[in-house]
């Protein structure tokens, strides 16, 4: 009887550890007022779902969580942060009330993703029959998973480079500025930012 | 030992901490981190459906929605800039014209 769960322990208290962390890093990140203490808390979610990720036995999702979303998305947006160097919402009222206890249609908000959160658990407490735990031996090694993707998935792939490709041309036409210069200026100020 | 169930219930609550930014959120910026916390959920999803059927499939489309996540953050952190050019603001309730 005791030997059991002394073995499941550690991965019990590690779920929940990590799972604790990521639910309390996203919520400080819609609570905060600087975008760019957002960007660093959705990173620290970021890690703890990356050891999510290790404990159902998917290292290859793992570190691309950590290099691909915390490495390089994540530093884009903190560039584009430090970039538009506007870390307040800037009005009055937001200053005096904390942004998410706002009145009005925000509360609105609050009420439907909690709305969201009590019907999605009944639903999966409720719904199916109670899992098991996950059966064992069966782990996708990193080899499997680029057989797969370079032969199975192998015309996916390609089109995955050609919407990188779309996306790159697509932000670089509408963050220059020199396309709405050359029209004319268009209406929008002549800030130089 | 977590189960199915748990992870499912986690990413579920994740979703919903996403969905309330975007909901609640008045600010541009925080409104695509708010849509990246959503996109997270769902690969947590995606991997523990993986586990819980024995292949690698689960893993495969994440690695999909990471790449459709990093051209959206492009494209979005783009427009973003050029919207904050033309209006000096990220509050979205002061872009009420199509036509800028």
């Amino acid at each position: 009887m005791k030997d059991p769960i002394e073995e499941t322990m550690p991965e019990t208290v590690l779920f929940y550890i990590f799972g604790a962390f990521a639910v309390v890093a996203s919520l400080l990140v819609i609570a905060q007022r600087n975008p760019v203490y957002s960007v660093l808390l959705l990173i620290a979610s970021f890690g703890a779902l990356s050891g999510l990720y290790v404990l159902l036995d998917a290292p290859f999702v793992a570190v691309i969580q950590i290099i691909v979303y915390a490495g390089a998305i994540m530093v884009l947006f903190l560039f584009v942060v430090m970039l538009l160097n506007a870390p307040q919402e800037d009005t009055e009222h937001d200053l005096k009330v904390h942004p998410l206890l706002r009145r009005g249609p925000l509360r609105f908000g609050a009420v439907l993703a909690a709305a969201l959160v009590v019907e999605l658990v009944w639903a999966l407490t409720k719904g199916g029959g109670e899992s098991g735990p996950f059966a064992g031996g069966a782990v996708a090694s990193v080899a499997a998973i680029g057989r797969s993707l370079f032969q199975e998935y192998s015309f996916q792939f390609e089109v995955t480079s050609i919407l990188i490709l779309v996306a790159m041309v697509g932000a670089v036409v509408l963050a220059s500025r020199e396309v709405l210069e050359r029209r004319g200026g268009g209406s929008g100020p002549s800030g130089d930012r | 030992m977590p189960t199915l169930n748990h992870y499912l219930i986690l990413s579920a609550i994740i979703f919903s901490i996403g969905t309330a930014g975007v909901f609640m959120r008045r600010n541009l910026i925080t409104i695509l981190l708010s849509i990246e916390i959503m996109l997270n959920a769902v690969n947590l999803t995606f991997v523990a459906f993986g586990r819980a059927l024995g292949s690698a499939d689960g893993q495969i489309i994440v690695f999909f929605v990471m790449t459709v996540a990093a051209a959206e953050a492009a494209v979005g952190l783009a427009i973003v800039i050029s919207l904050f050019r033309h209006h000096e603001s990220l509050n979205p309730e002061q872009f009420r014209a199509l036509k800028w």
